[in-house]
């Protein structure tokens, strides 16, 4: 049993690594949120807490979590605890596939361990999809148990929203599939390797530079429905607090208002990790090779390649900052308009052009 | 005899997907019983109504709500066989060629008669 | 070990089928339900069928049980009694299935191993996603096309029950 231990604890200790490294983002988002939009509107944000007020995110957890939890009469109480519970986890176990870091392997006891994805299973990107699909049932599920009507009608447009920018997410991902011929999101990435041109956004052929096979509208739709899929501004609607109050999770408070939140901080990681590692080469970095190996440190090109990766999805992240900086939020028939008659046409054409450019110029 | 002998390597690199679900559902339970316990609780007939605008709740929230959110997850879930079917396409589109790409513009053909049947029929709209 | 891991799934997929049938509530019926669905895709990975696992939750849990939970709150359904009086037609039906299961089980010939192992030397060392996709859009090359045709009949079918008041609307 020593080897089913080990494997164990090895996966354990992975595991929570990657649990305290998302949560630890989702921390610096919730403060790098309120700064940044300060500063974008010419105020500081939070400056009581610590020096510039950097212990925000410490302070709201305890406050959180020592606030009174209120059930509204009427609630259906089982489920209401259980929709943040089955939201929170279903926002983590995504960052199972994720490939943080390059595709090394490390011998420890007799085990050959990857380091730096969790499971890497031959379909990493359909697991992707089948996380996101279970996402709606944690909002309908705590908009319907809430017994407030706020709640079940932001539930339900949130719901509604979901599935429809799931298929653009779907369609999006077709053309990498494409280039790339696998599933998996280690494999998907390594062919991305040797400079920003073979990135797929990019899509340059392994020995040219033209980006014949460009997905450069995938990624738009791709990042477009990642967006709605977090509920993020301007697709806000199911949280819309001029008109719903708080959407589905009007009535929540104490940790299980937390679970939410972080959650949807968590699931904006994930889309930025999953954009990163599906058109900007993931780990790859922008030229070929590392400059570690170019100085003769091998050993340490991981160093470099997680930096990358690093910097890519917090470029993502800060990209949805930004963007509630700077949009207004759509109307919901507008909302369901565009994406299912401006976005869904857009991924499907990519797929034609994309067989069709793979077909008359193959990738080697 | 260990284990994992036993467990094939496949299983072995699905298992800490399972055991991710574990822990992860453990964190959630944890941090709900343990702020559950230090929390305080005054529960008031006030504050537990829901919120309503400050006018006092009537009816039951839970109401019967339109049509057109049926429609879209009937649409969505019909969408999302298709799309399926493009994934095992598009892995091996290399290797089936010519045959691969004709019928997948067929089948694409076919998708985009349903998907301007929707559109013509008024169902993409949400009015 | 595998073994184990059949148990595990098989015993919840059972207990939970039971409960979607025997739960008052639509709602927990529908969460009985997925975590079913869950269990049958686990039960598909223990079968190395990685690529049915993945689908059976995008499509199972993601898009047919949203729909249904969909149409369980359309109606608002909270405790329906009419459907609870069924119990001699439940039991009738259900005894004829084990006593069918049985027999099936009894009458168990050396062919499904046999099978099984075709099938393993035939994905081989490819993915499991792969082999689908080489027998799919070559040998199966018909019967997809008239699946997608299935498709369009369904969304044809689905538009004019859900819209007809919109059609009625415009003419």
């Amino acid at each position: 049993m020593t080897e089913l231990g080990l494997r164990l604890a090895v996966s354990f200790v992975q595991i929570l690594a990657e649990m305290s490294i998302v949560m630890f983002t989702v921390a610096v988002m919730t403060l790098a949120e309120r700064k940044v939009l300060g500063w974008m509107q010419d105020r500081m944000g939070p400056m009581e807490v610590g020096p510039y007020g950097i212990l925000q995110p410490l302070a709201d957890g305890v406050k959180l979590f020592f606030k009174e939890d209120i059930v509204p009469a009427g609630a259906n109480k089982a489920m209401f605890a259980l929709a943040p519970m089955l939201t929170m986890v279903v926002s983590m176990i995504g960052f199972a596939v994720i490939p943080f870091g390059p595709d090394m392997t490390l011998d420890i006891g007799g085990l050959t361990i990857k380091p730096f994805v969790v499971a890497d299973i031959n379909i990493g990107i359909l697991y992707i999809l089948a996380i996101a699909s279970i996402g709606a049932y944690g909002i309908i599920l705590g908009g319907w148990s809430s017994n407030s009507k706020y709640s079940l009608l932001g539930g339900l447009r949130s719901a509604a929203q979901v599935i429809s920018y799931e298929l653009n997410v779907g369609l999006a991902i077709v053309g990498v599939l494409l280039l790339s011929g696998s599933l998996s999101l280690v494999e998907i990435t390594e062919a991305q390797a040797g400079g920003f041109w073979h990135w797929f956004v990019w899509g340059a052929r392994p020995d040219g530079f033209f980006p014949i096979h460009t997905q450069v509208f995938a990624f738009v739709v791709f990042v477009i429905a990642g967006v709605a899929e977090t509920n993020r501004i301007p697709f806000d609607l199911p949280e819309a607090e001029s008109e719903l109050v708080a959407g589905f999770f009007t009535e929540y408070s104490g940790m299980k208002f937390a679970f939410f939140v972080s959650a949807e901080y968590a699931s904006m990681v994930l889309v930025s990790c999953v954009a990163a590692a599906l058109f900007l080469g993931g780990w790859n970095a922008p030229y070929p090779g590392t400059i570690f190996e170019y100085i003769g440190f091998q050993q340490l090109a991981w160093i470099e390649h997680i930096v990358w990766f690093a910097a890519k999805v917090y470029f993502f992240l800060f990209m949805f900052i930004w963007l509630r900086a700077t949009l207004p939020r759509l109307r919901y028939d507008q909302l369901m308009r565009f994406g299912w008659k401006v976005l869904l046409p857009i991924a499907l054409a990519n797929i034609i052009i994309t067989a069709l450019t793979v077909y008359f110029f193959p990738r080697g | 005899m260990s284990g994992f002998d036993l467990l094939s390597e496949y299983l072995t690199h699905y298992f800490p997907i399972l055991f991710f679900v574990v822990i992860a559902l453990f964190f959630g339970i944890w941090s709900l019983v343990v702020s559950y316990l230090v929390q305080p609780k005054y529960p008031e007939p006030e504050k537990l109504t829901t919120y309503e605008c400050g006018s006092e709740p009537f009816s039951d929230a839970r109401m019967p709500f339109p049509v057109r959110y049926y429609i879209f997850a009937m649409l969505f879930v019909i969408f999302d066989i298709e799309v399926i079917f493009l994934y095992p396409w598009a892995v091996v589109f290399t290797k089936i060629e010519l045959i691969g790409l004709i019928e997948m513009l067929v089948f694409i053909g076919l998708f985009l008669v349903a998907y301007v049947y929707a559109w013509r029929k008024g169902a993409l709209e949400w009015d | 070990m595998e073994q184990a891991f059949f148990f595990y799934f098989a015993f919840v997929i059972a207990a939970t089928s039971v409960l979607v049938v025997a739960l008052r509530n639509p709602i927990y019926s529908t969460l009985a339900l997925l975590v079913m669905f869950f269990h049958v895709a686990g039960l598909y990975v223990t079968l190395h069928a990685e690529f049915l696992a993945a689908v059976q939750i995008i499509v199972y849990a993601g898009a047919i049980l949203v729909l249904y939970l969909f149409v369980v709150m359309l109606l608002n359904l909270k405790q329906d009694v009419r459907y609870h009086r069924q119990w001699p037609m439940a039991a009738a039906v259900g005894a004829t299935l084990v006593i069918e299961a049985i027999i099936l089980t009894a009458m168990k010939g050396s062919t499904t191993p046999a099978a099984a192992t075709d099938t393993e030397t035939a994905i081989g060392g490819a993915g499991n996603t792969e082999a689908i996709g080489d027998v799919l859009y070559t040998t199966y090359l018909f019967p997809f096309e008239v699946a997608s045709l299935i498709l369009l009949v369904a969304m044809i079918g689905a538009i004019v029950l859900a819209k007809k008041d919109i059609g009625e609307r415009e003419a």
